[in-house]
């Protein structure tokens, strides 16, 4: 089983990544773009193909060490 | 008095911070980060500046997770001192043992020079050598110290008077110009600034040495 996590700033809290890419993006002609979040993506490969348990215990992964829920969010796909 | 440095793979402050505790009088011990204990009778814990574990995932993420770092935790919970200097700030807000969150600089880039750093409070062990509102010059080398906190944390740390140190020209966009926080028991200090390069004429300013001789003075005294 995989899982996906994608990790995020929470909204609200100033990516300056992200900003930066927007003004590159800007200064390489691309009109329109009004905000640009950046974030990062972890995909694990699991043993077992228990859903429920698998979604447990990667949520306790992003809680303890994947995500700063301080400043993060983050969303985990099971496929 | 006895002092434990944190070393990490890619720490590349530890050794400064030794001499700037031994030149304050403290007897001090280097300890890997794969030990799983402090040595006996520590009183402070000294985690410092550079790139543990090359900052992968998130700075200080990894390093907050060592063996070494449990049992960091366990001496900050039963009333030990500690004091994280830039990455070691960004591993102690890692570990939860001070609040927040240090990410990129809002300018994006590297900052690397001396900036006028101001004494938010001089009620702490780290702090007591200075004066009330004195404005000292400490270098900051970083990428990521732009702390974060949430506006009831902020609420909350200047109400109980927990910030130690604000920065006189904000270099990375932190809230409130923070540059040091303490702990709600005061005996845990993270900050970005590196007072363990301000110790010596030779490096350009002496202002860095009055945090390890009040901090020494008040372990070996107590």
């Amino acid at each position: 089983m995989k899982a996906r996590v994608q990790v995020m700033l929470k909204t609200g809290v100033l990516d300056p990544q992200g900003e930066a890419i927007r003004h590159a993006l800007g200064a390489l002609g691309f009109d329109g773009v009004e905000g640009v979040r950046q974030g990062k993506v972890i995909e694990l490969d699991l043993a077992g193909d228990d859903a429920t348990a698998a979604e447990a215990q990667v949520t306790e992964m992003c809680e303890k060490l994947l995500a700063n829920t301080v400043i993060e969010s983050y969303k985990i796909d099971l496929s | 008095m006895k002092a434990a440095v944190i070393v990490f793979p890619g720490s590349n402050c530890d050794r400064d911070m030794a001499v700037a505790l031994r030149a304050a009088g403290a007897e001090v011990e280097m300890v890997w980060h794969k030990d799983a204990g402090l040595p006996r009778g520590v009183d402070l814990v000294a985690v410092p500046g550079g790139f543990s574990f090359g900052d992968y995932l998130r700075c200080g993420a990894i390093a907050a997770q060592s063996p070494v770092c449990r049992a960091v935790i366990d001496h900050a919970q039963k009333g030990g001192y500690v004091l994280g200097v830039c990455n070691g700030f960004q591993v102690l807000t890692e570990t939860g043992l001070l609040p927040g969150a240090l990410m990129r600089n809002a300018g994006i880039r590297f900052v690397c020079k001396s900036i006028p750093l101001e004494i938010g409070t001089t009620r702490s062990d780290f702090t007591s050598g200075y004066a009330e509102g004195a404005t000292l010059h400490i270098p900051v080398a970083h990428h990521d110290g732009n702390y974060f906190v949430d506006q009831p944390t902020l609420d909350r740390l200047r109400a109980e008077d927990r910030i130690a140190f604000t920065y006189g020209d904000n270099p990375n966009g932190s809230t409130g110009d923070i540059a040091g926080v303490l702990s709600e028991n005061r005996r845990v200090l993270g900050m970005m600034p590196h007072p363990e390069r301000a110790v010596d004429a030779g490096h350009g300013g002496t202002d860095g040495r009055g945090l390890f001789v009040s901090l020494v003075g008040a372990l070996v005294s107590a």
